[in-house]
């Protein structure tokens, strides 16, 4: 789970590619990206992430988007991924599920706020 | 003031009920103050127009500023900068100028050189040059408080993530860091080492000797639900039990709360950014919208007096309106 991308434009895209397979939102947070992956998000709400659990395979994209008017990070509780820098209001975080297992992680600002990526295969 | 009094423990003229209805007047442009088992209540306004001198020489006074949050442009303060402007125009309208400034945290929003930079420069317009500060977590996001430390503890002996202490007129000052390495679920923390090194710096005071420990997040359990605590502050206050005076002063949750433990008075300040709320009536802490003109009711600041030979620090809260 490493590759890091920071697309501001990308909700934009996102709901561009919603509209015309919307069937894909009968599975949660789940989208398919332009390149073909699977495009995940997590939203970033009243200082919880939601989903707090995501099931993804391996190679799909996770995208945080921080929907707070508090910074809000993104950091693995083993390192087993690279931590966000502080998202503002509407930024978002992306990173590449990696090899199968459970990544849990939780912000380093409020961490009572933590969350959980299932990565199948 | 003795109508507020129902339950007197400690003997002292202060009980529980009587400070909820102290902590009501803090948001309806009141002050209260509480020293040697005395109640009152007056505006910064009020003192500043009798111009009596509050103190002696060898009594302190000072005045606590917290959560700054320079650089929040939001619906709930579209102008922190302004707002705290005005509260450093308040402080420098009082007629016995306060000894120094402390500063329990959220300088910025967002930790940003710039940020730093514009607060810097409305401080200078405060006539109070003194300043101690201790961290919140919005000061520290991205380099684990590297630029911060660089930039405020130049007048102290910061140890470690920048914890210190210092002396003035008697009173034995502890600024505390406990925004640092949070671990998943947990709440603010202190940790071994500054636990270590807290034990050490109090242990050659004698236990008549006033104690002041600052803070950014609460060091008593306000909310633990929203993060509102620090998971080893108990520790740090068994190390404190024998001192006959200790006043613990944060900020981070922007708002007057207060409680009292035997000999320890702990006190949350209000902000000059914006409210939020009260512990558990909103989805999330975050910050508060109120209407415009409620605004400066809630935005505020506290100044301290210690007078010797009163056991008590008077803490006194005032806002913005």
């Amino acid at each position: 789970m490493i590759t890091i991308t920071r697309k501001n434009k990308m909700a934009a895209l996102l709901c561009a590619i919603a509209f015309l397979n919307l069937s894909l939102f009968a599975r949660g947070g789940e989208m398919k990206n332009a390149d073909g992956a699977k495009q995940n998000k997590i939203e970033i709400k009243d200082f919880a992430f939601n989903p707090k659990t995501i099931t993804v395979k391996s190679g799909d994209k996770v995208t945080w988007i921080n929907r707070d008017e508090e910074p809000h990070t993104i950091v693995s509780v083993e390192k087993q991924f690279k931590k966000s820098t502080a998202l503002d209001t509407d930024q978002e975080f992306t990173i590449t599920a990696g090899a199968p297992g459970t990544y849990t992680y939780f912000c380093s600002v409020h961490p009572k706020m933590t969350g959980t990526i299932v990565v199948e295969k | 003031m003795s109508d507020y009094i129902s339950h007197d423990h400690e003997h002292d003229g202060i009980d529980r009920r009587g400070f909820l209805h102290c902590m009501a007047w803090a948001g309806t442009g009141l002050l209260w103050t509480i020293s040697g088992g005395v109640l009152a209540s007056r505006t910064l306004a009020q003192i500043a127009k009798a111009g009596e001198p509050l103190l002696s020489a060898t009594d302190l006074s000072f005045l606590q500023i917290s959560d700054s949050h320079i650089g929040f442009s939001k619906e709930a303060n579209k102008d922190v900068t302004e707002t705290f402007r005005i509260a450093l125009d308040r402080i420098n309208a009082m007629p016995t100028p306060p000894s120094f400034l402390i500063h329990t945290g959220d300088i910025t929003q967002l930790s940003k050189p710039e940020e730093f930079d514009t607060f810097d420069q409305v401080l200078k317009s405060c006539k109070t040059k003194d300043v101690f500060f201790v961290p919140g977590e919005h000061d520290v996001l991205d380099d684990g408080g590297k630029f911060y430390r660089e930039r405020y503890l130049k007048n102290v002996e910061g140890k470690g993530a920048g914890w210190y202490s210092f002396n003035k007129n008697g009173v034995h000052f502890i600024g505390l860091v406990n925004v640092l390495n949070l671990q998943a679920g947990g709440l603010g923390q202190l940790g071994d080492e500054q636990l270590e090194w807290l034990e050490a710096d109090v242990k050659n005071l004698g236990s008549s000797t006033p104690i002041v420990v600052f803070a950014h997040i609460p060091l008593w359990a306000v909310y633990p639900q929203w993060g509102w605590g620090t998971s080893d502050s108990e520790r740090a206050l068994g190390y404190l039990k024998r001192f006959g005076s200790v006043t613990v002063l944060n900020g981070h949750i922007h708002q007057v709360l207060q409680k009292v433990e035997g000999n320890v008075t702990f006190h949350t300040a209000m902000s000059t950014a914006f409210p939020q709320p009260a512990p558990g009536t909103a989805p999330s802490p975050g910050p508060m919208k109120v209407p415009a003109e409620k605004l400066r009711s809630l935005l505020g600041l506290t100044s301290v007096q210690y007078k010797q030979g009163k056991t008590a620090l008077a803490v006194v809260d005032s806002n913005l309106s």
